[in-house]
């Protein structure tokens, strides 16, 4: 082969760089599942939890356009007790610790969503 | 001009879809761009006040206005209530103190009456008025040149009345700003996370590279409550908060007692603040 | 016909690395402001639009200068302009790229900027800019470059181009009239609240734009060995003097209104531009020495391109006229109108705005970029014009 000299070192580089994701992370704190802390008091979400983990931001952000843009606070019932739509005044009074329910999934999907840039995470 | 039936068909054809097409492209256009600007009647309302002297169309008993009117000789009396107001709103919202002046942001604070009435100036101003300062805020107007301005509708005008501000959608243009007749707007020059001592936890602050401004505590009126403006001073009544268009409220009979005066009026923004002088 | 921009002399290279130095610093200085904020620029409450906005406003209007080429010479047939259309469709390019890269620049949230795209808002003036921006930018790539490949290939350019050279001229005049409409219809400014201000813009527009092209002309017939013509350039002088004087002349009626009618709104922002303001003891005056600089410099500029003697046989003095009326008309409309929109403050405050050396840095990078793109984009119009004549 012509150039080889440069061409296999650099098929080399190319083949790791290309598999980062695979390599990069292995055997470090979140290689296993992640252990969201779930709430001892309530039995139930606002939503089932398959729909609820896969759909959550959704439902965030169709919250926030009724509530701020539509004007629309009116409350939801689950179980008997009422709940508004809020991240603060309805999923943070259950899931009280960011750092043990929304930080494990979220480090391990590698996922920075930009809530807490704004509302004001519990403090621990 | 020699034409025939086939070609005469067409062209009649044509210009016959054209005009109806023309006509619902047009309407829907017009239609749309008044959903952009205000989710309610508050659109419409804004057509017919433009011809109409005084709010005679914009009062429409079936739909919120919120209004505000504020008794200057009250903090004339009180110099203190000034910053028992300016702190309660502060406070709640989570605005943040920066220690340098450039980056700072207000939602409500207290200036001179020369400073907020800047189209009426007076040489031989009373001692009272030319001394004491009085509070300014976003004036909700009726009619906003920063909802217009704002290419994103980040701005918008609610169906209360409020101009609201989402804070998500924001792109940080501040268009906004220039747009304010009135210098109502802040803007986060920096992130604004480690200078909100004594946070409110559940109200949010805001990210850096965003335009904020009053919002007449639209949380808190949502849910039946008085803005904190408002509570702050409640027993002196400095600042009395109601509905506009309700023709018994007690605003309104505030208004229909007093001689109150606008900032700017001369621009056509149909504030929502008023002024007892 | 990329290639033609990688086969240069040793002066090419020098000036794309000396550009290069400066983008590279305003790279560093863009990641400090993307990670701060804008708090490091010298933008605050009451000033809440700087340098960035002047420059996109100046840029607008370079651009649009374009027009000032193409209109004679595809819809009146002058033939004269034939060989250097090209060079005003590149720098709208150039110009415009120039005004994105600031208005993304100056966004707090630069993320976010396809929000204006999402939802759009036909009663926002910025939308329209937008839409405008982006239209004449795509227009004078896809004209300057079919036409340039057409002439690289000796034939003539395909019947429906000319659809789109057509349209380029009213975008051309819609793109400035449009940013010009981002401050007239602010009720709040009274200095930018007025009808004439489309009219100035466009009027210094079509003397700023031809003048840089003028100027870039007379370069590359020293560098590049590419001459456009006495007639091209006398006809391009031309335009520029009338164009100078017109604006001048809208500047001479703001005054008059201003100071005719004695009222507040509009006469005390020329005040302070021209002649400082006096505030609660305290005199404002920072933009006054750029100010009288725009004046002089016009008056120099125009003096010297249009004097005979310049005309017949001075390049040199004719490219520092050029020059003169382009540093002229960019404090007049960079740092003169937008700068002074905002003083007095709507409380009637005065508050006065200096640029930090990190925002400076970002402005100087930016020009550099539009330099740069510039340099690439005449060395391959040279290039074909190069291999044609061979």
């Amino acid at each position: 082969m012509y150039d080889s000299g440069k061409i296999i070192p650099g098929l080399i580089v190319f083949v790791l760089l290309i598999t980062i994701p695979i390599w990069y992370n292995r055997g470090g704190a979140v290689s296993e599942p992640p252990k969201p802390v779930l709430p001892k008091d309530a039995k139930t979400c606002v939503l089932p939890a398959a729909e609820i983990r896969a759909n959550h931001m959704k439902l965030l952000n169709v919250w926030r356009d009724e509530v701020l843009r539509d004007g629309d606070r009116s409350t939801f019932e689950i179980e008997g007790k009422r709940y508004q739509k809020s991240l603060m005044m309805t999923c943070m009074k259950c899931h009280t610790s960011k750092k043990q329910f929304c930080d494990t999934c979220h480090t391990y999907a590698s996922v920075k969503p930009y809530c807490w840039d704004c509302h004001i995470a519990p403090v621990e | 001009m020699d034409t025939n039936r086939r070609n005469f068909l067409k062209v009649a054809g044509i210009s016959t879809l054209a005009t109806l097409g023309g006509t619902v492209v047009v309407e829907r256009l017009v239609t749309g761009s008044n959903l952009a600007h205000a989710s309610a009647p508050g659109g419409h309302a804004a057509e017919g006040a433009a011809h109409a002297p005084a709010h005679e169309a914009a009062q429409d008993p079936s739909v919120n206005r919120y209004g505000m009117v504020i008794d200057i000789r009250k903090f004339q009396q009180d110099p203190s209530l000034g910053e028992k107001v300016v702190n309660a709103c502060h406070t709640t919202h989570n605005v943040p103190k920066f220690p340098d002046k450039k980056d700072e942001i207000k939602w409500i604070w207290m200036t001179h009456f020369e400073n907020a009435f800047p189209e009426q100036p007076n040489i031989y101003r009373d001692t009272a008025t030319g001394t004491h300062q009085l509070p300014i805020l976003c004036n909700h107007c009726d009619q906003p040149p920063c909802v217009r301005a704002c290419p994103t509708k980040a701005t918008f005008r609610n169906k209360d009345g409020i101009v609201m501000m989402d804070y998500h959608r924001c792109i940080g243009c501040r268009f906004c700003m220039a747009a304010c007749p009135y210098g109502s707007r802040s803007f986060n020059w920096r992130d604004p996370e480690a200078f909100v001592k004594d946070p409110n936890y559940v109200y949010p602050r805001r990210m850096r590279g965003v335009v904020e401004k009053c919002n007449f505590c639209d949380e808190r009126v949502g849910s039946g409550k008085l803005p904190a403006c408002v509570e702050a001073c409640s027993d002196s009544k400095a600042i009395v908060f109601g509905n506009l268009n309700d023709p018994n409220s007690e605003i309104r009979k505030i208004l229909k007692e007093h001689h109150t005066i606008q900032r700017n009026p001369a621009l056509g923004t149909l504030p929502s603040v008023f002024y007892i002088v | 016909m990329f290639e033609k921009a990688l086969k240069g002399n040793n002066y090419y290279w020098m000036w794309l690395a000396f550009l290069g130095f400066f983008i590279a610093i305003a790279v560093v200085c863009y990641l400090r402001q993307y990670f701060y904020g804008l708090g490091l620029t010298g933008m605050n409450r009451d000033i809440s639009w700087g340098i960035y906005i002047s420059q996109f406003t100046f840029l607008v209007g370079v651009a649009a200068g374009g027009v000032m080429l193409v209109l004679p010479y595809y819809i009146h047939n002058y033939k004269a302009f034939g060989r250097i259309t090209i060079l005003g469709e590149f720098l709208a390019i150039a110009s415009l790229l120039m005004c994105l890269m600031f208005i993304m620049a100056d966004l707090g949230q630069p993320l976010r900027g396809l929000n204006v795209l999402l939802y759009p808002t036909p009663g926002s003036m910025l939308f329209w800019d937008m839409c405008v921006l982006w239209g004449y930018l795509i227009l004078n790539a896809l004209c300057g470059w079919v036409i340039l490949t057409a002439e690289r290939k000796q034939v003539h350019p395909p019947k429906w181009i000319y659809f789109f050279v057509y349209l380029s001229i009213p975008f051309a005049f819609s793109i400035h009239t449009v940013t010009a409409m981002l401050y007239c219809g602010l009720p709040g400014r009274h200095f930018w609240l007025s009808a004439i201000i489309a009219p100035r813009f466009l009027a210094s527009a079509f003397a700023a734009g031809p003048a840089l092209i003028v100027v870039m002309a007379l370069i590359l017939k020293r560098v590049a060995n590419f001459d456009a013509g006495k007639e091209a350039i006398n006809k391009m002088v031309t335009i520029i003097i009338y164009a100078a004087i017109a604006n001048m002349f809208f500047v001479c009626l703001e005054f008059f209104v201003g100071f005719y009618s004695n009222i507040p709104g509009h006469k005390h922002t020329l005040e302070y531009l021209f002649f400082g303001v006096e505030h609660h003891g305290h005199v404002y005056n920072n933009l006054v020495p750029f100010m009288w600089g725009f004046v002089a410099l016009f008056f120099v500029g125009i003096a010297l391109i249009s004097h005979p003697y310049t005309r017949k046989q001075s390049d040199l003095w004719l490219g520092i006229g050029c020059a003169s009326i382009f540093v002229a008309f960019w404090l007049d409309k960079g740092i003169g109108f937008v700068l002074g929109g905002f003083v007095p403050t709507p409380t009637h405050e005065i508050v006065e705005y200096y640029p930090t050396l990190n925002e400076v840095f970002i402005t100087i990078g930016v020009w550099a970029t539009g330099f740069f793109i510039l340099t690439i984009l005449y060395k391959i119009a040279i290039g074909v014009e190069h291999e044609i004549e061979a």
